[in-house]
């Protein structure tokens, strides 16, 4: 539940708004893109299928965020402009959300991590004030929750499978776990955000999220990599280069051939 | 992969009331993921409301080459067709 922190009463301008709704969009559309480039390349034809599925569905959260986002910035541009438009400095992803897919349980272990913070995040929204936001969520949650039946049921398939595989998602949990402190890390828009109730209080969200994760980890037999610090701070524009190579790619289309149609 | 992956049928209920009808087949390592992998590639375009997958080498088949035996006895019983009844117009979903 969201509850209303008593100290801070000044308004939410259109324009905070709008950097909360980008973090939110652009972490769905960022993953999606990344989630894309297994198409074709999947080790199995159904995995493939999986993955296509689930890119899908983030890419229209991310259309549903980024349309509502349009809207409150209010100067006339779409979802397609904030998508294809913007430079990596404008864009709010959590920079986890950009990490490039490695191998399969690499991917995997990316997929687990934001899954749980889309659920339990997803799920608080649906009771924002923000009515827009809330039925965005609503929709969203449910998408949400199958990503987490799906990468959960991988990570405990490859933590507990062969010894290679063990090795393979624990080596890519030790190295993406750094990327998860910002998820849970509320910075003075988060806080903004969570006194008056449009988002839920990032410590919430992080006490949950443990919880969901080391059930999984237990279950795969992989070990919880010790906190790290975080350099990076996505939400706020500050990116890893792997972003605007992953932007290159995304948006070359409308940046050659402004407004092409099919 | 698929070497170490079963072969699973999949059958699909379209809408509440009708019967699951096999769709297809497909590779999964375990239950789980076959109804995953039945839901991401057959129920996409909102084919289905209910899923079953059964591992295809738990399927007793008829043998082809007793189709013969089997089948034909009941090719000159046209008196177990219910063709002789005269529906009337108004009737539908007979």
């Amino acid at each position: 539940m969201i509850t209303a922190a008593e100290s801070n009463t000044d308004a939410v301008s259109a324009e905070q708004r709008l950097r909360y709704l980008l973090r939110l969009a652009d972490t769905s559309l960022v993953l999606g893109q990344r989630l894309s480039e297994w198409v074709g390349h999947a080790p199995t034809l159904e995995e493939d299928l999986a993955l296509g599925n689930i890119t899908l569905d983030l890419i229209g959260q991310a259309r549903l965020l980024l349309a509502y986002a349009a809207q409150v910035e209010g100067r006339g541009r779409d979802e397609d402009q904030l998508a294809f438009l913007r430079d990596a400095a404008e864009f709010c992803n959590v920079s986890l959300a950009e990490q490039p897919n490695g191998d399969f349980g690499q991917t995997i272990v990316r997929q687990v991590l934001l899954d749980a913070w889309q659920v339990e995040l997803y799920q608080s929204l649906v009771g924002s004030t923000d009515a827009q936001l809330a039925s965005i969520a609503a929709k969203a949650m449910k998408e949400c929750r199958y990503h987490w039946r799906f990468s959960c049921g991988w990570l405990v398939r490859l933590g507990d499978g062969t010894e290679e595989s063990h090795a393979r998602v624990q080596a890519a949990l030790d190295g993406l776990w750094r990327f998860t402190g910002e998820l849970l890390t509320p910075d003075a828009l988060d806080a903004h955000m969570a006194s008056h109730g449009i988002a839920p209080p990032l410590a919430a969200i992080r006490s949950r999220w443990e919880a969901r994760i080391d059930a999984a980890l237990e279950q795969a037999t992989l070990r919880r990599p010790p906190p790290a610090y975080f350099p990076w701070h996505g939400k706020r524009g500050v990116h890893t280069e792997h972003l605007g190579h992953l932007l290159a790619e995304m948006q070359h289309l409308q940046r050659v051939h402004p407004g092409a149609t099919w | 992969m698929n070497e170490d992956w079963a072969l699973y049928e999949v059958f699909i209920r379209a809408r509440s009331g009708l019967e699951h009808k096999h769709v297809g087949s497909l590779h999964a390592a375990d239950a789980r993921m076959a109804l995953e992998h039945a839901r991401d590639t057959y129920t996409r375009r909102q084919e289905g409301v209910s899923i079953w997958v059964v591992r295809s080498s738990d399927i007793v088949a008829s043998d082809p080459g007793e189709a013969e035996s089997l089948f034909e006895p009941a090719r000159d019983k046209v008196y177990r067709h219910p063709t002789f009844y005269t529906i009337p117009e108004d009737v539908k979903n007979i």
